[in-house]
């Protein structure tokens, strides 16, 4: 009976143990965020106060108004950012999935010459910091002419994602066994329909897990996009942020209010492709 | 129906050639187990026929026309893999149709034919499950139904039950062979399982490293092997084989054991030979070996026994090599136990010592 209760102990002992770890890290996680959106509400003498207000007296919406207010009452170009970031962030994550999947596809299937040696090779790409590549790019750019334009940003973070697309894609078409293509081939498809029929659609959820790390990716970019755009007509929001900076303060709350601004678009993607990203959609198929 | 012809069919990659120019010749409506331990080739022969594999050399034919260029939706062939390879976004009826789906048939006729399939294989009441919602038998006669919807010309079956359990293994061979009683349709089986080969085949097709060593009847293969390779490989227990010398009548062992030549090879006098003995052929006296005019007694200590219900097997040591004998109405027997045992020199086989070839008789 003793040994009993004694296990008993310990198993509840290693529970509580288990959930305050869990807690712990979770706030590590969550308190930033929390904090954001907390200070977006929050009005400024309140941000700043010393010894910090950790329970909030007021909350209003003061810091979205003058926001979204005009020049002068502290508004920034807030839509426009928005579009740059959404044009920029969409388009250059499509193109670096159509790449990704035709990269990884065949890093998955086929065999060809230097194939190690170009993906490592692809992989060190991911190793330079985003800072170090801005000179060179601006001083590209500029020559070229995109300088602050949507179609510059693009390809820069095409070319930061792509890498990363065809590492993910490439395992996900690794673990689908080359037997379903070859079964839709003996039913009567092409190589081309095999893909699209049989393939595509099991990898989907590799494919939207790698959509959204890309989409993230481009969405968040501050270092680059901050030496590459110039003006409104390209720069984008983590970008904007600046605008809250002047030379002697630092508007925080409404830099806050942006930045809540941009997290919502990125949670309500994530929602809505999170059950893609639940793998284990190829289970069944084949014996395990 | 068709047949199907293998001409100096040759399989290289780069350099390195695993299939050597076989030549294999199917009737129409003939089942046919391409058979051999892993690495022989057959799966990459199935392969070739499948389309799935370039041929490097030869020619493949199929109802007559030479298919080498083909790819396989145009070959008229369909294939059961090993892992099913069952597409998992789509329900089993989908699994079923999709060939069908594919060629542009009407949504009638697919459901027609879809009803049919899954009424032969018992599917119907699995047919709006997903494959993963389904257990490894149900999976395997999923594939099945999505080989036969079509009607090809030819059935290739690669290892389809090396994945089931023994139990269902042993279920599922029955079903393959009523369905093929029943479609009447080639089929060209791979397994290495020489059981399911002989339990299955019209013809089997016993190949190693590439080559085709023996094409029989699956009695034929047992009772006349051409080689050591085969007498081993196809029969449970193996074959047993010693090495000795044909001398005067006799043959003598390693050990200086002799025992008489069997009577249809007379003639090899001073020969080294590999003596081949089946354990269904050694038995202990008074268990079932009926006494003949070409029997010889030799007394043997039985060092381990398997009991197999029916029948046991003991195994014991002739001419210092380990030999398998049989004892049909078994009754216990203790390890240690001295018996005499009873060759049935009719039904042994001489090899040749060198090449394994077998010895005319």
């Amino acid at each position: 009976m003793a040994r009993n209760f004694n296990h008993r102990i310990r198993r509840y002992t290693f529970k509580a143990m288990h959930f305050f770890g869990l807690f712990l890290a979770m706030m590590v996680l969550c308190v930033p965020g929390f904090w954001i959106v907390l200070n977006s509400f929050r009005p400024t003498v309140e941000i700043m106060a010393k010894p910090p207000v950790w329970i909030p007296n007021e909350l209003n919406l003061d810091h979205y108004r003058a926001m979204f207010g005009g020049i002068g009452e502290g508004g920034v170009p807030v839509l426009t950012y928005f579009t740059n970031s959404l044009v920029i962030s969409v388009t250059s994550t499509v193109i670096a999935i159509l790449i990704g999947m035709a990269g990884g596809y065949a890093f998955a299937r086929y065999k060809f010459k230097f194939k190690g040696g170009i993906f490592v090779g692809l992989m060190i790409t991911r190793a330079v910091p985003g800072v170090a590549l801005s000179l060179p790019l601006f001083i590209i750019f500029a020559r070229v002419g995109i300088i602050d334009t949507h179609i510059g940003m693009i390809i820069a973070y095409v070319a930061l994602n792509v890498p990363f697309t065809v590492w993910l894609i490439d395992g996900f078409f690794r673990q689908i066994p080359p037997e379903l293509a070859e079964a839709a081939e003996i039913d009567g498809c092409t190589r081309w329909q095999a893909f699209w029929r049989v393939e595509f659609p099991v990898a989907r959820s590799g494919i939207a897990s790698a959509g959204i790390f890309a989409f993230l990716t481009s969405w968040n970019e501050y270092a680059l996009a901050s030496q590459l755009t110039r003006s409104t007509t390209s720069k984008t929001m983590p970008v904007g942020l600046l605008d809250f900076t002047s030379e002697f303060t630092l508007n925080w709350g409404g830099m806050c209010a942006l930045a809540v601004l941009m997290i919502i678009p990125a949670l309500i993607l994530t929602f809505l492709v999170q059950k893609h990203l639940i793998a284990g959609l190829t289970f069944g198929g084949v014996k395990g | 129906m068709a047949q199907v012809h293998l001409r100096n069919v040759v399989k290289k990659y780069g350099v390195l050639e695993v299939v050597h120019a076989i030549n294999l010749d199917i009737a129409d409506s003939e089942f046919v187990v391409l058979v051999g331990p892993s690495g022989c080739g057959k799966s990459t022969t199935l392969r070739m026929v499948a389309g799935l594999e370039a041929i490097s050399g030869g020619e493949v034919h199929i109802g007559g026309r030479v298919v080498n260029d083909l790819p396989p939706r145009e070959r008229n062939i369909s294939m059961v893999f090993q892992n099913y390879a069952l597409y998992p976004h789509m329900s089993v009826r989908e699994n079923l149709g999709f060939s069908l789906k594919i060629s542009k048939r009407s949504q009638a006729d697919i459901d027609k034919a879809v009803d049919e399939a899954a009424e032969i294989l018992s599917l119907t009441p699995l047919l709006d499950r997903k494959p993963g919602a389904l257990s490894g038998g149900q999976r395997q006669r999923v594939a099945m139904g999505r080989a036969i919807v079509r009607h090809p010309e030819v059935f290739l079956f690669d290892e389809p039950l090396s994945n089931l359990d023994a139990k269902l293994r042993t279920q599922m061979r029955v079903e393959i062979k009523k369905l093929h009683q029943k479609l009447k349709s080639t089929i060209i089986y791979v397994t290495h399982d020489q059981v399911e080969a002989m339990t299955l085949a019209d013809r089997i097709v016993i190949m190693r490293d590439g080559h085709i060593e023996q094409i029989g009847t699956p009695l034929d293969v047992f009772e006349n092997p051409v080689n050591t390779f085969v007498a081993t490989f196809i029969g449970s227990p193996p074959m047993n084989l010693l090495d000795g010398v044909v001398k005067e009548g006799q043959i003598e062992f390693g050990d200086g054991t002799c025992l008489a030549v069997p009577p249809a090879y007379s003639t090899y006098d001073g020969q080294a030979v590999t003596f081949g003995v089946r354990a269904d052929n050694i038995m202990p006296v008074g268990h079932a070996l009926p006494r003949g005019e070409h029997m010889a007694e030799v007394e043997m200590t039985v060092d381990l026994t398997e009991p197999l219900g029916t029948e046991t097997l003991l195994f014991t040591v002739l001419a210092g090599t380990e030999v398998q004998a049989k004892m049909l109405n078994p009754r216990p027997v203790r390890s240690g136990e001295r018996m005499t045992f009873q060759i049935m020199l009719d039904k042994c086989h001489l090899f040749d010592a060198d090449t394994g070839a077998t010895l005319k008789k």
